[in-house]
C-alpha cells in the first residue's frame, strides 16, 4: 500500500496527470511502476508487444527504426515531461520502433492489461485517460507533420 | 558605415576577401576587410547587397560581431548562380557592397527582458550578431535562451559556437534535428518543441526569429499558445530584391518594402499579411 501511495505521488508530480482527481490517479497508480533505464538500455523493440506505457520523469529517450545491417535512424527524442508507448491502446499491441534510453532515465510505467481491466470496469477514467491522452498524440502528430515539411530546406 | 557608401548607396564598395571557411555542404562564411579606418559599422539583423562581379547582387545579411568592426562577415547558402559566383571567390579576390541596409533586432528594447532565439537552418546566420550582442552585454537582459532546428547533424550551422555558447551558465542552448544517426547525441524533432521546456518568463520575453517562413509561422503558432505577446515577436524577412534602398518595389510585401521597413519586423505589424496565401 505504501508503494502505491508512493507511486500515486510521483504520478501527481507528471504533468500528464496535472489536475486529475485524486481516486482516479491512486486507481492507476495500482498499475504503476517506477523504473530506472541506463544510457544505450533498450526499453521497447520494435514488433514486440507493447505492455506498458511510459510517462518520463527525467532523461531523454530516443524513438529509433531499425536498419538492417546499420545503426538506427532517430526520429524522435523525448524528454521530462513527456510520454510514449502508448502501443498498448492499438490492436495488435506491438511496439511501432525501438526506444532506447539516450541519458540515464527516469519513468514511471502502467502495465497494459492491468490497465485495460480497470478501464472496462471504470468508463469515467477511461474517458479521463483518453481525454489526456488524445492532445498529446495531437500535438505529436502536428510535430511530426512540420518535421515532413522539410522546414529549414529553404531560407 | 563606411563614408563613401554614406554618399551614395547604389554604388559597390569593392571588398576583398580576408578568409573564407566552408561550414557546411552548401555554406560558407567569407570574411571581408574594411578599408575605411573606421571599420564597417552595422546593427544586429542588417543586411549587404553582395556583388559578384559580371554575375550579378544578392541581399546578405552580416553574420559577424557587431562589437568588431574591423571584420564584415557574411554566411552564405550555395541556392543559385550569385551565391554560386560568391562561393568560389577565394581569399584576396574581390567583391562588391552596397550596405548596411534595413531594420535591426531590437536588442536595446530588449533589455530587461528575457531574451528568445528561434533560428532555423541557415536563419542563425541573421541572428548571430544579435546574439553576440546579447552575451556582450548579458548582464542587461535576463534568461537567455538560444534555440536552434536544422535537417540533419551535418547541417548544423556554427556548431563549435553553438557549443561555446553553451558551455556559458549563463545561456540556454537547445538544438534539435529533423533525423540523425545514433551518434547524434542532441534532440531530435521539430524546433517548436524546444520552446515549452525552455523555461522562459513568456510575459517578459522579446523573441527573434529566422529562419524559413514555415518554420517562423509554426515557431509563431507554439509561442502564441504558450502566451507570448504578439507585440514581443520578432520575424526577419525575406523577399527578392533589387535596389535594397525602397526605390524600386522589388521586395513589396503589402504595404511595406522588405529592404526599408524590414528585414526585421514586429510580428504584430505583418501578423496579416504573413496569413496572405501568395503574397
Ligand atoms: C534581407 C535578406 C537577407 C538574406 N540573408 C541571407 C544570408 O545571410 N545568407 C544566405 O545564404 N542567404 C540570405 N538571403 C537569401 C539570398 O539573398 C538568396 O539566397 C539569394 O538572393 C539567391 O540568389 P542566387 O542568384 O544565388 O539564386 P537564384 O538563382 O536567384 O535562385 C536559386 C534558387 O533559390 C531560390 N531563392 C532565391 N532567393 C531566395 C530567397 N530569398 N528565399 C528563398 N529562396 C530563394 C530560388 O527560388 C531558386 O530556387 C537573404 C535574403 C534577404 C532578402
Ligand atoms: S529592393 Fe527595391 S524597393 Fe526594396
Amino acid at each position: 500500500m505504501v508503494k502505491v501511495e508512493g507511486l500515486d505521488k510521483l504520478l501527481a508530480e507528471h504533468p500528464f496527470f496535472k489536475g486529475m482527481d485524486e481516486t482516479s490517479r491512486k486507481t492507476l497508480a495500482g498499475c504503476a511502476r517506477n523504473e530506472r533505464f541506463n544510457e544505450g538500455d533498450y526499453i521497447a523493440h520494435e514488433g514486440k508487444p507493447a505492455e506498458r506505457f511510459y510517462f518520463v520523469r527525467s532523461g531523454t529517450v530516443a524513438l529509433e527504426f531499425h536498419v538492417q545491417g546499420q545503426d538506427g535512424l532517430v526520429i524522435e527524442t523525448l524528454h521530462d515531461g513527456d510520454v510514449f508507448g502508448w502501443s498498448w491502446m492499438v490492436p495488435p499491441y506491438e511496439w511501432a520502433y525501438d526506444i532506447r534510453a539516450v541519458t540515464l532515465t527516469r519513468v514511471i510505467s502502467l502495465e497494459a492489461t492491468c490497465l485495460r481491466k480497470k478501464l472496462k470496469k471504470d468508463n469515467a477514467l477511461g474517458f479521463e485517460l483518453y481525454s489526456r491522452f488524445v492532445p498529446v498524440m495531437a500535438k505529436r502528430l502536428y510535430s511530426a507533420r512540420q518535421q515532413l515539411t522539410d522546414m529549414y530546406g529553404k531560407s | 558605415m563606411s563614408t563613401q557608401i554614406k554618399l551614395d548607396p547604389m554604388t559597390p564598395v569593392p571588398f576583398a576577401v580576408a578568409k573564407r571557411v566552408q561550414e557546411l555542404a552548401d555554406t560558407f562564411t567569407i570574411e571581408l576587410a574594411p578599408t575605411s579606418t573606421d571599420g564597417f559599422v552595422f546593427q544586429p539583423g542588417q543586411f549587404n547587397m553582395l556583388y559578384a562581379f559580371g554575375v550579378g547582387e544578392v541581399p546578405i545579411s552580416i553574420s559577424g560581431d557587431p562589437s568588431d568592426p574591423s571584420k564584415l562577415v557574411h554566411t552564405v547558402r550555395n541556392v543559385g548562380a550569385v551565391t554560386d559566383a560568391l562561393s568560389k571567390l577565394k581569399k584576396g579576390e574581390q567583391l562588391g557592397v552596397r550596405g548596411p541596409f534595413g531594420s535591426a533586432w531590437p536588442v536595446v528594447e530588449a533589455e530587461g527582458n528575457d531574451v528568445v532565439i528561434v533560428a532555423g537552418g541557415i536563419g542563425l546566420a541573421p541572428l548571430r550578431p544579435a546574439i553576440e550582442h546579447v552575451l556582450a552585454n548579458r548582464s542587461k537582459y535576463g534568461r537567455f535562451v538560444v534555440l536552434y532546428g536544422a535537417r540533419s547533424p551535418a547541417d548544423v550551422l556554427y556548431m563549435k559556437q553553438l557549443q561555446m555558447w553553451r558551455g556559458r551558465l549563463d545561456t540556454y542552448v537547445d538544438v534539435t534535428v529533423d533525423h540523425a544517426g545514433r551518434d547524434w547525441a542532441g534532440n531530435v524533432g521539430v524546433v517548436t518543441r524546444l520552446i515549452g521546456r525552455a523555461n522562459f518568463d513568456v510575459h517578459h520575453a522579446k523573441v527573434f526569429i529566422c529562419g524559413p517562413e514555415l518554420m517562423m509561422r509554426f515557431t509563431i503558432k507554439e509561442l502564441s499558445d504558450l502566451g507570448v505577446a504578439k507585440d514581443d515577436i520578432y520575424v526577419s524577412m525575406e523577399r527578392n530584391m533589387k535596389c535594397a534602398i525602397g526605390h524600386c518595389g522589388h521586395c513589396q510585401f503589402g504595404g511595406h518594402f522588405i529592404c526599408k521597413d524590414g528585414p526585421v519586423f514586429p510580428y504584430a505589424r505583418i501578423e496579416n499579411l504573413m496569413q496572405v496565401r501568395g503574397l
